[in-house]
């Protein structure tokens, strides 16, 4: 597991001890990384960030459209393994958390501990103000610094 | 009144009983529920679901049959369960003073007339 973040350690650590999910990304609304379990590649982990980021906004301009504020989660069932996106609020802004699981766990698990999760971080989130976003000059490094960070190349 | 409703109102009609849930175990949500206040029922629904499926996989395993009734005991009450038909699981949340031999009498008739 790794997370650009300390404080997102400890409340990520128990959700994926008690969950048992295979993979989990936690991102920024516009797909920023912030943490993620699982991932073996970096181009793996940025591509399922700017899909589950997509997804997202999808359907919260649906539930826009349906006249309802935004949807809770989002649940593939899958045979083998499911997935579930689901957005919430936090100092630090809004996240999203995609979570991959197998048969090995549930969605009532993974939904259950997901929400504790999300407790722990908002309640542990420093409440400075978040860094401003990253200038067009400083993309390509921060990018890359974030990249090693999250798999911890040198 | 549904079936599903009648199971649940036998299940709470029981001294000590603090709610009742019908759980799909595989996916741990709730089907139908009738909970007194303070019982988290998705909690309840998610971990029993889970913990049966477990114990159901254990038994098999040992070359036993599935388990027909769950007592989990704890300091400040106890979790029943009956696997009935389909994946579905009755769930008891019930207090200390709970009759727990008539609520388990009740639940696996009731989860039997689940079919």
């Amino acid at each position: 597991m790794r997370a650009l973040e300390p404080w997102v350690v400890e409340p990520l650590e128990v959700f994926l001890a008690e969950s048992s999910a295979r993979l989990t990304l936690l991102m920024t609304s516009s797909g920023q990384v912030v943490a993620q379990h699982g991932f073996s590649r970096s181009l793996d982990v940025m591509t399922a960030a700017a899909l589950g980021a997509g997804i997202v906004a999808s359907t919260e301009e649906i539930a826009r459209l349906m006249g309802v504020t935004r949807f809770a989660g989002l649940v593939h069932h899958g045979e083998r393994q499911s997935c579930m996106l689901s957005a919430f609020g936090t100092p630090r802004g809004r996240w999203i958390g995609l979570v991959v699981f197998g048969p090995e766990t549930s969605v009532g698990i993974v939904q259950l501990f997901f929400e504790q999760m999300v407790a722990q971080l908002v309640s542990s989130a420093p409440r400075e103000q978040a860094p401003p976003p990253t200038l067009a000059e400083n993309f390509e490094s921060e990018l890359d610094a974030s990249l090693k960070a999250l798999f911890g190349r040198t | 009144m549904s079936t599903v409703q009648g199971v649940l109102d036998r299940v709470t009609r029981v001294p000590g009983v603090r709610g009742a849930l019908l759980v799909s175990a595989g996916d741990g949500l709730i089907v139908a529920e009738q909970l007194m206040d303070g019982v988290d029922g998705r909690a309840a629904a998610a971990l029993t679901g889970s913990l049966v499926g477990r114990l159901t996989r254990t038994a098999q395993q040992a070359g036993l049959e599935r388990p027909a009734f769950v007592h989990l005991r704890a300091e400040a009450g106890s979790v029943l369960a009956a696997p009935g038909p389909d994946d579905l699981v009755l769930v008891a949340v019930v207090a200390p003073d709970a009759n727990v031999g008539l609520a388990r009498l009740e639940m696996i008739d009731a989860a039997a007339r689940l079919s």
